[in-house]
C-alpha cells in the first residue's frame, strides 16, 4: 500500500456533504484584545501586549474557519474573546444577529448554549473529581430545565454519539485515555444544541493515530448537526483536511484569508508561503528536492510590535514602505483576502 | 546491515518500570545497529518505548522504579549496560550527546548559557577558562545564534524557545560526540522555527560527520531528515527500512496505518483513514502482538504469540506474522 503522501491533491471537484451558504453566522470586526502588563505593587499599567490587533472576518453557517499561526500569533485569543471569555479591549463580535460585545451579563448568558468551546488539553480541562456523566450533564443542569432523569438518558445519547460506551458514564476522567477524553470535552460542547464551537487546538495533544479518529468525528457531528467550526491549530495539514477556508495570523494581525485550496494552492502572502513551506512533508522523495523557505529569527513580542507590517522583522520580501506603513487588508481575488504592500491583485 | 563496523550495537534491550500497580513493560527485546554517520529516525506515538529505550541506553532512567532486565549495547568495544558508572559518565554527555524535548526544563534557570555550554567541557575535555570560553563562543556560533558574545551571559529565561533549543544542541555537541540522541527535539517549536532546526542539524551533521539518533512522532520530521526509519509500538520495535523504502512500501500494518491517517493521504470530503482503537496497556507482559487489538487483518497467531522482529529482504526488519516472509500468505496490500 503506497501512500502518495507528498502529491498535491485536485484543487477542484471538490464535493462536501454538507451545505455551506452565504448565511453570516459570526462577524467580527476591528476587534482588539490587549492585556495590559502592570508594573509595582499599585499595577502601574506600564505597556500591554497586543494579542489581537483589529482583526475583521466573517464565519457562514455549516462551514469550518480554520485559524493557523505560530504560538503567540493570538489565535486562541481571538476564539476565547468572541465567546465573550475575555473582555475584547475593542471592536465588534455580532452572532446571529446579536451583539456580543458589551452585551449585558444575562443575556450573554441565554446566549452561551448556542456557542462553546473544545479546548486542547483534555487532561486539563475535565474536572478530575467529576465524573463523565456529572461533566456532560453540568451544561444541562445549568441551562436546560430537565429532571434528572431526563438529563440521565440525554448523557448517554451524548455520549453514544461521541462513540465512548454510555455504561462508562460514572467512570472518571483518568480511566479514559487522550483520545477518549477528547470525546467527552466535545460531549460536553454539544450537549446544548449549540450552533458554533470554537475548537481551540482539539488534537495537538493527541497521538498520531487518535488524530485522525477525533477529527472525523468532529467531522460527523458537524454534518449531523450542522455545526459551525472555528478551528484552531498549528497543524497545516489537518486544516487543510478540514477547514473550508482558512485565516492566517501572525502576531495579532490577520495576514491572509481565502479557500482552503486557493490559500494552499496560491499563497499571496509571504508569511502563508514560508509556514507552508516550514511543515515538512511525510515523503522522502518530496523533501530531497523541494526548496524550502527559511525564515530567519523568531516572531516578535506582541508587546513590541515593530512599526508598519508586523511581518516585516522576518520578511525575505521586505520593501522599505513595509517598515513604515501597515498594510491594508485587501482583496486580490475573489474571497482572498491579504495584508500585504507587495501581494499583486 | 549497515556498513562493517556499526559504532552502536543494540541487542535485546529490555526495561521495566516495577510500579506499585504492576509492571509497566516499557521496552521490550530492542535491538538495531547504528552506522557511523547514519542519521536514524525513532518513530513513534507516546508511550511506545522511544524515549525510555534510548534513555535506557545510557542508564538515564529512574532506577528503581525502572529497571534495565536486560540486553546489550556496544558502544566503542565496551557495553554501556554493564560499564562502571565512571566509565559511563565519560560517555554521557562526552561521546554521546543528547538533546531533549524541552529546553526550557532541561536547562538550569539560574546559570548562564557560558557555564552550562563550558560545564560538560570542564568534564570531559579541560582546558584553561579562555580556551574553554573560547570553544562555547565558537559553539554558539556554529548552531547560528547571533551576538554569542552577549549571549554568553545570558539566562535560559532571556532566550526564544527556538534559542534556547539552539543551545541544548551547542551543549550536546559541546565535546563533538560521535553519536547525537536527539529526543523530540522539535515537538515544543514552532513549524518556522522547526525549520531552521532541522537544517541546522542536517548542515552539522555533515560538519561534524556524527551520528544522530532521532526520536520522533512526526513523520513529516522524518521523511526529510532521516536515512532509516524504526517504528517503535508497544516497547518494540515492528519495522525498520530506509526511509525512502518505508515511505514507498510500509508493511506492518500499524505503519500502514499510521502514514494512511495523515490528513495529506485523505482526498479532499473524504474521511480521514484512522487506526481504531486505543494504545496499548503496557501493564501486560508482551506475550501476543501488541498491535493485534486494533489490526485490520489479525489472526490467531497474533493473539498465542509475539512476533519478533526478523530480516524480510536485504535492507527491511519486520515483527508481523502476517508479512513476515516466512508463515501464512503475503496478503493485506
Amino acid at each position: 500500500m503506497a501512500v502518495d503522501a507528498g502529491a498535491a491533491v485536485p484543487v477542484a471537484n471538490v464535493s462536501r456533504s454538507r451545505p455551506v451558504g452565504n448565511e453570516v453566522l459570526v462577524s467580527v470586526r476591528g476587534l482588539k484584545k490587549h492585556f495590559p502588563v502592570t508594573k509595582g505593587m499599585f499595577r502601574r499599567k506600564v505597556g500591554a501586549v497586543r494579542a489581537v490587533d483589529g482583526v475583521s472576518f466573517d464565519i457562514r453557517r455549516g462551514e469550518t474557519l480554520g485559524l493557523v499561526g505560530e504560538s503567540g500569533s493570538g489565535k486562541s485569543t481571538i476564539g476565547r474573546t468572541m465567546l465573550q471569555l475575555e473582555k475584547a479591549t475593542e471592536g465588534s463580535v455580532v452572532f446571529d444577529g446579536i451583539e456580543l460585545v458589551g452585551l449585558a451579563a444575562g443575556a450573554l448568558r441565554r446566549t452561551r448554549p448556542r456557542m462553546q468551546m473544545v479546548f486542547q488539553d483534555p487532561h486539563a480541562s475535565l474536572n478530575p473529581r467529576m465524573t463523565v456523566s456529572s461533566i456532560v450533564g453540568e451544561p444541562l443542569l445549568e441551562h436546560g430545565k430537565s429532571s434528572s432523569r431526563e438529563r440521565q438518558e440525554r448523557v448517554e445519547e451524548l455520549l453514544g454519539l461521541v462513540g465512548l460506551d454510555p455504561t462508562h458514564a460514572n467512570r472518571y476522567p483518568h480511566e479514559f485515555s487522550g483520545g477518549q477524553r477528547q470525546r467527552i470535552g466535545i460531549a460536553r460542547a454539544i450537549a446544548l444544541n449549540p450552533d458554533f464551537i470554537v475548537c481551540d487546538e482539539p488534537i495537538a495533544a493527541l497521538d498520531v493515530s487518535i488524530q485522525a479518529q477525533v477529527v472525523n468525528l468532529m467531522e460527523h457531528l458537524q454534518d449531523l448537526l450542522g455545526l459551525t467550526y472555528l478551528f484552531i491549530s498549528h497543524d497545516l495539514g489537518m486544516v487543510r483536511h478540514i477547514a473550508d477556508r482558512v485565516a492566517v495570523m501572525y502576531l495579532g494581525h490577520i495576514m491572509e484569508l481565502a479557500d482552503v485550496e486557493d490559500l494552499y494552492g496560491d499563497p499571496r502572502h509571504p508569511y502563508t508561503r514560508a509556514l507552508q513551506s516550514s511543515a515538512p512533508v511525510p515523503d522522502p522523495v518530496v523533501e530531497a528536492t523541494r526548496v524550502k523557505i527559511i525564515l530567519e529569527g523568531d516572531i516578535p513580542s506582541p508587546s513590541d510590535p515593530p512599526p508598519g507590517c508586523p511581518f516585516n522583522t522576518r520578511c525575505p520580501d521586505a520593501v522599505d514602505r513595509c517598515h513604515e506603513e501597515i498594510p491594508v487588508w485587501r482583496e486580490v481575488a475573489p474571497g482572498h483576502g491579504v495584508a500585504c504592500h507587495l501581494a499583486d491583485g | 546491515m549497515n556498513s562493517p563496523q556499526p559504532v552502536l550495537q543494540v541487542s535485546d534491550l529490555t526495561t521495566r518500570f516495577n510500579m506499585e500497580d504492576g509492571t509497566v513493560h516499557a521496552v521490550n527485546g530492542v535491538s538495531f545497529d547504528l552506522a557511523d554517520g547514519e542519521v536514524v529516525g525513532i518513530v513513534g506515538e507516546s508511550g511506545s518505548g522511544k524515549s525510555v529505550s534510548m534513555m535506557s541506553l545510557l542508564r538515564l532512567i529512574p532506577m528503581p522504579p525502572g529497571e534495565i532486565v536486560g540486553g546489550e549495547a556496544i558502544f566503542e568495544d565496551a557495553d554501556l549496560l554493564s560499564m562502571g558508572l565512571d566509565d559511563l559518565r565519560k560517555v554521557r554527555g562526552g561521546r554521546i550527546g543528547f538533546i531533549f524535548q524541552d529546553p526550557m526544563t532541561s536547562l538550569n534557570p539560574v546559570l548562564t548559557v557560558g557555564y552550562q555550554i563550558t560545564e560538560s567541557l570542564k568534564v570531559h575535555q579541560p582546558g584553561r577558562a579562555s580556551e574553554l570560553r573560547e570553544r562555547a563562543l565558537d559553539l554558539l556560533k556554529l548552531v547560528g545564534i547571533p551576538s554569542p558574545e552577549q549571549r554568553l551571559q545570558s539566562f535560559p529565561h532571556e532566550l526564544s524557545g527556538g534559542m534556547r533549543q539552539r543551545v541544548m544542541i551547542a551543549v550536546a555537541l559541546a565535546c563533538r560526540p560521535r553519536i547525537l540522541v536527539a529526543d523530540e527535539p522539535t515537538t515544543a517549536l514552532d513549524v518556522t522555527i522547526q525549520a531552521q532546526i532541522l537544517e541546522l542539524v542536517k548542515d552539522l551533521r555533515e560538519k561534524l560527520g556524527m551520528a544522530v539518533i532521532w526520536i520522533t512522532h512526526d513523520l513529516g520530521v522524518v521523511a526529510g531528515l532521516v536515512d532509516r526509519v524504526l517504528v517503535m509500538y508497544g516497547g518494540q520495535i515492528v519495522e525498520e527500512a530506509p526511509v525512502d523504502e518505508f515511505y514507498a512500501e510500509p508493511r506492518h500494518p500499524y505503519s500502514q496505518g499510521l502514514l494512511a491517517s495523515l490528513p495529506s493521504a485523505a482526498m479532499p470530503g473524504q474521511r480521514l483513514v484512522n487506526i481504531v482503537g486505543q494504545p496499548p496497556d503496557l501493564r501486560a507482559p508482551p506475550t501476543s502482538c501488541s498491535f493485534a487489538p486494533r489490526c485490520p487483518h489479525v489472526f490467531d497467531r497474533c493473539l498465542q504469540e509475539n512476533p519478533t522482529l526478523v530480516q524480510v529482504s536485504a535492507t527491511r526488519r519486520l515483527a508481523c506474522w502476517l508479512d513476515s516472509g516466512r508463515d501464512g500468505p503475503n496478503h493485506g496490500r
